[in-house]
């Protein structure tokens, strides 16, 4: 085929653009939103994505409750969020279109698998007339593609039997958008090869359908000129893609290695959770132990018994999980073993929203035990982020010997973006000594081992394990006497225990860094504080509010238990202080009780992100008001 | 270094005051226990005890061994974990019939069948002791509780076949009238490589007195206990004049020897890997009223769960050698940004 027309057609640059890919749960869009992802990161741009799929593995097909979707995010400049609003949405059914409409702003493009576009399916929407063919999509621009049959016709020849070759369209559409917006394809096929390796019929089909796609691009006169987005200037040095679970994963086995300690990891599946049980059992050569436990229970009982062991023990979750582990969170509170308990928050209470976000269990992990059970809570804010949560959550558990919170959510677990991943020589030596000598001495001079002798500084108490002579001792959840550890009921020890125990946590204050305030002009009188995954739409509205000349402060919160020391200062410095959260008002709640401010929530709890264009409206009513 | 001392009694006894009821058959297990452990081989740094809660486990604050008194019904998992991370560490589990087979009855049947290498010692006295004397998921059907008023409804578990359903690659049962039962099933357990679940027949003499009298009150074990010898034809009885054998539907059924013969008694084979006859034999008393199989009914091999950890460990280190973190932050894709 000679190619007149694609030299004729110069891309147009675009600065930023907002994709979403929507189909049938079956379809495929998660795995093309991760393709064009890859592609999109190996070209250079910034990018920040957002899954959406149903709990239902087969939800109804060509149902609205089946839709899946995926929403990238490509810009030439670094973006915190997956974008407010598509600009393109490639709809493979009418549920898809339907389900998705709402979200699209006018003139926004939309790419339509017309070939889906028939009476059962637009019944099955809802639709009662095919909205392709009447003006219910007058304010955008469509562009109808007949996806499935040219599939079909495409992948002739590679031997897809056509009920089969029709699964290939979600390559199709990738290769479509892949010259819409001028991707080279050259990744997706490496890709296809080496996945599809073993299956040389979906293979062809897939390849055959990837290329169609391309090609049509290319060669129909339908689409005016592709679009170009061009490399982001981000900061120099090496990068690759990440999701926020895999990133933590690797967060754990960086703190194993940096610590010197073989990890055991347990836990029971759970969405959103589950991929880091996933990743971490394929890591066993770093003398990873993952374990799936009977419940969640066993999951964090199993990890707090390799801790004492002498093991960095970590159990993942989601809320479900998080209230059914919260006595033995407790047992390790008074045992004060280092212990990592990773939440990864999705919609409640009860099953709730599984596959959406949600940050709602910020006061569960504060105070979701009985007793006074303080514990280090540590969020994380973007999906890299999560890598130096984890790693901080164990620096501060093997540190004070306790165990951390640490949150993220269902978006950073399963969203992606560029990762500046740090220089392995960099990372933090966190190891700490085992106790191998006896602590204390009697007054007819002989010496003893005490398990509840405290460290001055740190208050921890010693890590002795089981193997080292002498220092043998027996723990337990009872109340312990201050020093031996001996079982005491008395009332005096029971106050100076829970006031030591609190102290302990109380005192990491000191030795986590102070939280900064974003504040350009120095002359703002608003601060916008966060926590977790709403760092990226403050930051994104922040920018919006400022491109207009108005002033705004925002701060962001990854040690939420103790807070930094100067947080109170900072709160106290702003006449207004706005707290969005994917909640009813936690932090904002823990704020105002601590300091006496009266900072106001934003609060959304749709099981999806905040948007920015939310916050931003919420600020200006503020600085307004 | 010098040759290591000859370890007693006292090298396994911890400082503490053991607080039992007076007359409580824990005392009997717990001294069982430290007079045995020197002949064991094994040394108090290398032993852990761990337990849930409740009287009986109370236990590991007496041994001068580690030891972790966790949370109810949980000392399975914790335990697993401290087996899976330090195989070289010799681990018992202490549980209470509540314990073990009603809050943590989870625990107590994926620790059998993932088969960690550890034992477990079930104090059943049939009774929550701790709590002030509930029934228990094993006290009799239409006992009389404070919280049974007119009988306890709930029909109650036999440890031993409960163990067995679980996969249990060693099921023993001892009482806590006989310190030499008791001191060579713990052994026997001890050496069996993987979960060993022994159950306790223990007098909690508060709030469940003599709940065991029945069978093993001195004048009633000869014809009441049936000691299981591997190998051996199942007799018991002062004259041995009373055997088991398995019926046509292959249930174990008490007979008269001078009725059937020697021959057609069952030989007790622990080894046998399929658990349907020693299963029969836990049902050969329903409740310790009657002629009641004591000793290891079953004592069969499989790979241990912490030895099959460690090998995929090991496999995974052979194959792709020790973890490189660096390399590992660089898979699957990088890019450089000048
Ligand atoms: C979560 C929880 N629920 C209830 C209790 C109260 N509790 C303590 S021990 C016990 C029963 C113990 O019975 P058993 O295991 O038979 O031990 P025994 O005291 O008879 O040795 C109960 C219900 C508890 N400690 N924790
Ligand atoms: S209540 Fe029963 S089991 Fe508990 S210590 Fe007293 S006698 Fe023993
Ligand atoms: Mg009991």
């Amino acid at each position: 085929m000679t190619d007149t027309t694609a030299a004729t057609r110069r891309p147009e640059t675009l600065e930023r653009v907002v994709i979403r890919f929507a189909g049938d749960s079956g379809d495929g869009m998660q795995l093309v939103g991760d393709r064009f992802t890859d592609v999109s990161a190996a070209f250079g741009n910034d990018l920040a994505t957002l899954p959406n799929y149903p709990a239902e593995i087969r939800a109804p097909a060509g149902t609205i409750a089946g839709v899946s979707s995926f929403q990238v995010h490509i810009a030439d400049f670094d973006i915190v969020t997956p974008g407010d609003v598509p600009n393109l949405l490639v709809a493979m059914n009418p549920a898809a279109l339907k389900a998705n409409l709402a979200d699209l702003p006018p003139g926004a493009s939309i790419i339509a698998n017309t070939d889906a576009f028939e009476t059962r399916n637009l019944e099955k929407a809802g639709y009662q007339a095919n909205p392709l063919e009447d003006d219910t999509l007058a304010a955008y621009t469509v562009y109808p593609v007949p996806m499935t049959s040219m599939t079909v016709e495409a992948t002739k020849g590679t031997g897809a039997k056509p009920r089969d070759a029709e699964r290939s369209k979600n390559f199709f559409a990738l290769g479509l958008i892949s010259w819409m917006y001028t991707r080279p394809i050259a990744g997706i096929v490496t890709w296809i090869d080496e996945k599809y390796a073993k299956n040389a019929v979906v293979h062809d089909a897939n390849l055959a359908a990837l290329k169609a796609g391309y090609h049509f691009g290319e060669t129909a006169e339908i689409f005016e000129t592709p679009f170009e987005v061009a490399p982001a200037a981000l900061p120099p040095g090496r990068y690759r893609n990440i999701s926020g679970n895999v990133a933590l994963a690797y967060g754990l086995i960086a703190a194993g290695q940096q610590s010197k300690l073989p990890i055991l990891y347990a836990s029971y599946p759970i969405t959103p959770a589950s991929d880091i049980l996933h990743e971490l059992s394929k890591h066993k050569n770093f003398g990873v132990r993952t374990m799936q436990a009977e419940d969640e229970i066993a999951a964090i009982s199993v990890a707090i018994g390799g801790a004492f062991a002498g093991q960095l023990g970590v159990t993942a979750t989601s809320g479900p999980g998080v209230d059914l582990k919260a006595e033995a969170l407790g047992l390790a509170i008074s045992l004060e073993l280092p212990l990592i308990l990773v939440d990864v928050q999705r919609g409640g209470p009860s099953t709730g929203l599984p596959t959406k976000t949600e940050q709602a269990d910020l006061l569960l992990a504060m105070y979701g035990r009985h007793g006074e059970a303080p514990l280090p809570i540590v969020a994380a804010y973007s999906p890299s982020h999560c890598f130096d949560a984890a790693f901080e959550g164990a620096r501060i558990a093997l540190k004070y010997r306790t165990p951390v919170i640490v949150l993220t959510d269902g978006y950073l677990a399963n969203g992606s973006e560029p990762w500046l991943f740090p220089d392995v020589d960099q990372l933090a030596d966190i190891s700490v000594p085992f106790t191998t000598e006896l602590n204390h001495l009697n007054e007819d001079g002989s010496t003893e081992f005490w398990p509840y002798v405290r460290d001055e500084t740190t208050l921890a108490r010693p890590w002795a394990i089981p193997g080292t002579p002498g220092l043998m001792h027996r723990i337990g959840g009872i109340e312990k006497e201050d020093g031996t550890g001996n079982v005491n009921y008395d009332p005096a020890n029971h106050e100076l225990m829970v006031h030591l125990r609190a102290q302990k946590i109380a005192g990491i204050a000191a030795d986590i860094p102070p939280v900064e305030v974003d504040d350009p002009t120095g002359d703002a009188e608003l601060l916008v504080l966060g926590w977790g995954s709403t760092w990226g739409a403050i930051k994104a509205a922040a920018r919006r509010v400022r491109a207009n000349g108005r002033s705004v402060a925002t701060a962001n919160l990854v040690h939420l238990n103790p807070f930094p020391t100067n947080l109170g200062d900072v709160v106290g410095r702003y006449r207004k202080v706005l707290i969005p959260e994917m909640n009813l008002g936690q932090l904002s709640k823990l704020v105002r009780a601590e300091f006496l401010v009266d900072a106001k929530s934003l609060t959304k709890v749709q099981g999806l992100p905040f948007r920015a264009a939310e916050i931003e409206a919420k600020i200006l009513e503020m600085i307004d008001g | 270094m010098a040759e290591p001392v000859a370890l007693t009694k006292k090298d396994f006894t911890s400082d503490q005051e053991v607080r039992w009821c007076p007359g409580c058959g824990d005392y009997s297990v717990l001294t069982a226990l430290q007079l045995m452990m020197p002949e064991l081989g094994v040394r108090p740094e290398n032993t852990v005890f761990v337990s849930g809660i409740g009287c009986s486990s109370r236990f590991p604050y007496y041994m001068n061994t580690y030891g972790i008194h966790s949370i109810h019904g949980r000392a399975p998992a914790f335990a697993t974990g401290v087996a899976v991370a330090r195989p070289d560490l010799d681990v018992w589990v202490v549980t209470g019939d509540g314990d073990g087979l009603s809050i943590g009855g989870n625990h107590l049947i994926h620790a059998l069948r993932r088969n960690v290498n550890f034992t477990i010692l079930l104090f059943n006295n049939q009774i929550y002791g701790l709590t002030k004397g509930q029934y228990s998921p094993t006290s009799e059907i239409g006992k009389v509780t404070k919280s049974s008023p007119f009988g306890s409804l709930d029909y109650p578990f036999n440890p031993i076949s409960v163990a067995i359903g679980a996969e249990a690659t060693f099921v023993a049962r001892t009482h806590d009238l006989d310190r030499k039962h008791m001191q060579e099933v713990f052994r026997r357990a001890h050496e069996h490589k993987g979960a060993a679940f022994v159950e306790i027949y223990q007098n909690c003499n508060v709030f469940n007195d003599g709940a065991f009298d029945h069978i093993t009150s001195k004048d009633k074990r000869a014809d009441m206990l049936v000691n299981l010898r591997h190998g051996e034809p199942v007799r018991f009885g002062a004259e041995q004049e009373f055997g088991v054998r398995l019926n046509e539907y292959g249930e174990a059924v008490v007979v008269n020897v001078a009725d059937v013969g020697v021959d057609a008694l069952l030989v007790h084979d622990e080894a046998r890997h399929d658990p349907t006859v020693a299963f029969a034999l836990s049902r050969l008393a329903e409740t310790p009223t009657s002629p009641t199989p004591m000793g290891v009914l079953r004592a069969v091999t499989r790979p241990t769960y912490e030895a099959e950890v460690q090998s995929q460990l090991g496999a995974a280190q052979a194959n792709r050698g020790p973890g490189d973190l660096r390399a590992l932050l660089e898979s699957g894709g990088v890019w450089d940004v000048a």
